[in-house]
């Protein structure tokens, strides 16, 4: 068998090393997580009100995160507030803010679509029967969009944390930069050790959003 | 003679410039049922939907006795409860097994306890020959069932008066009957329902009146005997021929007389 360089995972302090750098990934991304979500949830709800001035801000918004490529915004975040207001944000700040606009916005609109979805004549069946407008969202359309909701803001909470990659261009030490300062130091006596690095990071993201996307996938059957 | 339990007076229905129904007025009595028939888009949906304020409406007034029926109206949720309705697609609700789309309404509106709910859901399911389905989610369902769940979340609300609006319409044909039986038990327990139906044998046993509505008013209203055998208007005439059709072997003999005869 090909030498895949994985004694250099047993050098020193190496793993511990990568599974902090994964920490820190996973860190940033439950952190944005966290907020983002039930910050996309309200910003969500309010982009199905009537208010023209609400819903154009909403979206000028969303439309603006979504063309802006990830790392662009890191850039901007990083570099750009330092320029312009002086604030001196850590890379893993930055990112989090990045992450937390980035998720909030992807999830407002996941809301958006899931709420939008649940047919007109689902009120008109709710209202039919006696129900206040307030009872029919409670017990009828909430629920409904929920259950639409959820294996999509799982699969966003996916891609939230594989993003995290992109954090080590402002110099967060996360798993990806841990592993090639691990192949650079070892270079001259392990030349194949990125082989070895890389595939262990490979399974590292995978151990970590697997067991996610196969939640998302039993409640989508289960509330299909 | 019975009092009259919805009164319409003067209904006017309008999307825009485009009138739907135009000074629609009739009465229907405790007991009564009042089939509505009528070409597709003439406004017998629309009727249904008014009077359960799904639509606003642009002149006249609907009244459930003494109580106006009112888009926007103050007590119009307490009003809906009185008025039962069943729709084309059923319009179950889809995170709710049989037996939760039934008691939902009746205990989160009407506030009554669950036991004595669920049991009433219970004989009602059972009626229409579905209590083994009480567990199931309506995508478990056959069409004809959901719509018969419908019927029993509708009747569960103990409504004065049942709407059903084109309930077989989306229905493979031997699923029909079914819904249809449910349909003739209610009317022979003595319900007041209002019905716009294509199935005109249906129309014809079940009706106490018959109201033929086109182009958004009412063309001719009677009897159902009366309606269906001797047609007063030309417009009703044309409508019902509509369901019937020539025998094709009379059709033939006709041609090959025709033809003999210009020999």
């Amino acid at each position: 068998m090909q030498n895949l360089g994985l004694e250099v995972l047993f050098k020193g302090k190496n793993m511990i090393r990568l599974l902090g750098g994964l920490w820190v990934a996973l860190k940033i991304s439950l952190i944005s997580v966290a907020i983002s979500i039930p910050l996309g949830i309200l910003l969500g709800a309010m982009m199905t009100w009537k208010n023209p001035i609400v819903k154009a801000i909403l979206r000028i918004y969303l439309e603006f995160i979504r063309i802006m490529p990830q790392m662009v915004l890191l850039f901007v975040f990083y570099f750009e507030t330092t320029k312009a207001f002086g604030w001196d944000l850590s890379g893993e700040t930055a990112s989090i803010i990045v992450f937390i606009l980035w998720g909030a916005a992807e999830m407002s609109d996941l809301v958006r679509g899931a709420f939008e979805s649940i047919p007109k004549h689902q009120y008109e069946s709710a209202e039919a029967l006696g129900f206040t407008r307030a009872q029919t969202l409670t017990y009828i359309i909430i629920p409904q969009t929920l259950r639409r909701l959820l294996p999509l803001s799982i699969n966003l909470i996916t891609r939230m944390i594989k993003t995290t990659s992109l954090v080590l261009m402002i110099g967060v030490v996360e798993v990806l930069k841990v592993a090639q300062q691990i192949i650079e130091a070892n270079r001259m006596t392990s030349p194949n050790a990125a082989f070895g690095v890389y595939l262990t990071i490979f399974i590292m993201y995978f151990l970590a959003c697997w067991p996610i996307s196969m939640l998302a996938r039993y409640l989508e059957k289960k509330w299909r | 003679m019975a009092e009259n339990l919805l009164k319409i007076e003067h209904l006017v229905k309008k999307y825009e410039d485009n009138t739907i129904l135009n000074d629609i007025s009739f009465n229907v009595k405790q007991g009564e049922v009042i089939v509505i028939v009528g070409p597709s888009g003439c406004g017998k949906s629309t009727l249904l939907r008014c009077i359960n304020a799904l639509e606003p409406i642009q002149g006249g007034h609907i009244y459930l006795k003494d109580d106006e029926v009112k888009a926007g109206g103050a007590n119009l949720a307490k009003l809906r409860q009185r008025i039962g309705m069943v729709f084309q697609s059923y319009e179950l609700f889809p995170h709710l097994t049989v037996i939760e789309n039934i008691t939902l309404a009746p205990m989160k509106v009407q506030k009554r306890a669950r036991e004595e709910v669920e049991k009433e859901a219970e004989a009602l399911l059972k009626r229409v020959g579905l209590l083994e389905k009480k567990n199931y989610y309506p995508r478990e369902l056959s069409g004809g069932q959901k719509q018969r769940v419908a019927i029993v979340r509708a009747l569960c609300m103990h409504p004065e008066i049942l709407l059903f609006d084109e309930v077989t319409a989306a229905l493979d044909p031997e699923m029909v009957r079914e819904v249809l039986d449910v349909i003739v038990d209610l009317a022979a327990e003595g319900k007041t329902m209002m019905i716009v139906t294509h199935e005109m044998q249906f129309a014809k046993a079940i009706a106490d009146r018959v109201i033929f509505i086109d182009s958004g008013s009412i063309v001719e209203e009677g009897a159902p005997e009366a309606f269906f055998e001797s047609p007063k208007t030309e417009r009703a005439k044309k409508f019902l021929q509509t369901f019937t059709f020539e025998d094709v072997s009379k059709r033939r003999a006709a041609a090959s007389d025709s033809i003999s005869a210009s020999e």
